[in-house]
């Protein structure tokens, strides 16, 4: 064989190029990431075509959303669309503005709570909330957190300090104030009132913990830790936060809703999905205008 | 304290990046391997070896991402992901290098012309113990590690020039074995080119301690390769 036809032969083979062209893996940001699908979860509460209406104007409409238990869903949307309407509706708060008006259904563990002759009561111990400004009762550390339970009729000393005790430690609390449980809870700074009154809300033993903007008052760290003690919490409860803060819902939540404003100004929801896709791989456009800071 | 959620999740990823580059030096291993027993089943498990290691950087790539998206990572949280979303690209083009080894293994292993193994053996040990330090100073974040490393490429470059020259003179003394001694060629190649991009890891390293993105200069960038042939 000459040098020519060796040259040759060599150019007939395809090139060594390092990489096949096959396509050998795939992966869709937001998918596989570490959150499940709804689908495989238990669902907790959930909004079935729900409005509601405060007196001829309709501030929600038809929204139907389902809260996975055990996680964390944060409702997000320009001012005004609705979200803390939706947020009050879980645990009926809607019920002390005059004028309020539901249509649909809110479930509990597949209960309609609107349903004639429930126990707003006894619901509104089973979905606690948190508000947006700590709002410690003027009384002794001790006595916020053991309110709640006074309340539905507990006094033994021994069992109340179990509570106490129980709900200052999932809320982080407890070694800042285990040495001065009986001072005011007045005097415990930003953080630690707001700390205090998810530790008041949880004494309770609720299922589900509704908070609205509840770091919105607190500065950079106290925010962070309320953020770390949500993600401690979910083992426990059901957690659904507003946020005007984007970032916080990406950074708290395993799930968001995104909620707009339709031409009638009612609260409409837009998108509802694992927190990792909504803020990597949105389905919809305007919550991709409105998460990357485009519109709203 | 806070931000716990974040700094597990670095961790994690950390962890990850040093799996992935162990099964990159592995592949690289066996791929050698397989040329030197001239064993085309071996070879083709180096394959699979390949797409493990895409299907695991894809992974971590995804994650840094949703981390970006999510967490809003910062300062030296932020130059770290960054970094290591460089670093899986460099560790992938890794594993296809091996990748082409083992195809090559494959093509020649039915010709019994000697193949130069004992260089490109060493040459293969060379370069996976730069890429195994090189990641243990990553994420150690061991900047006088990462300024040494590169400069064992030269070692690497050593041998590889010598194959070249060795095969170049057998090719002249016998044209027949001008396409095995090609196929030589893409080996060390390949095995050169690896230790090269170890050095582009070392340069993450000095990045995320220092925030300063430079180039570490080694002898043999390509203007310099050229002037020698």
């Amino acid at each position: 064989m000459n040098l020519t036809n060796q040259q040759e032969t060599i150019s007939t083979h395809p090139p060594i190029a390092p990489t096949e062209k096959k396509i050998e893996s795939r992966i869709h940001i937001g998918e596989s990431a570490g959150t499940p699908s709804f689908e495989s979860l238990p669902v907790k509460m959930a909004a079935i075509d729900l409005s509601v209406y405060y007196g001829k104007f309709r501030a929600l409409k038809d929204i139907s959303i389902e809260i996975p238990e055990n996680k964390i869903s944060a409702l997000i949307g320009p001012s005004g669309c609705g979200k803390s309407t939706l947020l009050r509706s879980f645990n009926r708060m809607n019920d002390l503005v005059n004028g309020s008006r539901v249509t649909g259904q809110v479930l509990l563990n597949g209960k309609n709570i609107y349903e004639p002759g429930v126990d707003v009561v006894d619901i509104r111990q089973r979905v606690g909330m948190v508000f947006q400004r700590p709002n410690p009762f003027p009384m002794s550390i001790f006595d916020n957190v053991a309110y709640g339970p006074r309340l539905y009729g507990i006094h033994k000393k021994n069992i109340l300090e179990e509570i106490v005790e129980g709900s200052l430690r999932k809320s982080a609390l407890w070694d800042d104030v285990k040495d001065k449980l009986q001072q005011s809870g007045l005097a415990l700074s930003g953080g630690q009132q707001q700390r205090l009154c998810i530790a008041r809300a949880i004494a309770v033993e609720p299922a589900v913990i509704l908070m609205d903007e509840p770091a919105s008052a607190l500065d950079p760290i106290s925010t962070l830790k309320i953020e770390e003690l949500m993600e401690s919490l979910k083992e426990d409860y059901t957690i659904v936060i507003v946020t005007h803060n984007m970032q916080q819902a990406a950074r708290v939540s395993d799930f968001t809703a995104f909620l707009m404003i339709d031409e009638d100004r009612a609260g409409w929801l837009v998108e509802f999905g694992a927190t990792e896709q909504i803020f990597t791989n949105p389905q919809n456009e305007q919550t991709e205008q409105y998460v990357t800071g485009r519109f709203g | 304290m806070p931000r716990q959620t974040l700094d597990r999740e670095i961790q994690h990823l950390q962890d990850e990046v040093l799996l992935l580059g162990s099964m990159v030096e592995q592949a690289m291993l066996n791929a050698i391997d397989t040329l030197k027993h001239r064993d085309k089943k071996a070879a083709r498990l180096v394959y699979l070896d390949d797409e493990r290691i895409n299907e695991k950087r894809y992974a971590i790539e995804n994650r840094v991402l949703i981390l970006f998206a999510t967490q809003q990572p910062i300062a030296h949280d932020l130059r770290l992901l960054a970094a290591i979303l460089e670093v899986i690209t460099e560790l992938e083009r890794m594993g296809d290098y091996a990748k082409g080894i083992a195809k090559i293994a494959v093509r020649i292993s039915d010709d019994e012309t000697p193949i130069p193994i004992r260089e490109i053996t060493r040459m293969g040990d060379l370069a996976v113990s730069m890429l195994h330090r090189a990641l243990s100073a990553f994420i150690n974040e061991d900047v006088n590690m990462a300024y040494r490393i590169p400069k064992e490429d030269d070692l690497v470059d050593d041998l590889y020039n010598q194959v070249y020259h060795k095969n170049v003179n057998a090719m002249i003394a016998n044209p027949e074995i001008i396409d095995h001694s090609s196929y030589i060629m893409w080996v060390v190649h390949n095995i050169e080119r690896m230790a090269d991009r170890v050095t582009n890891i070392c340069e993450r390293t000095i990045f995320i301690a220092t925030g300063e993105l430079l180039e570490i200069d080694i002898s043999d960038d390509e203007w310099a390769e050229e002037d020698e042939i």
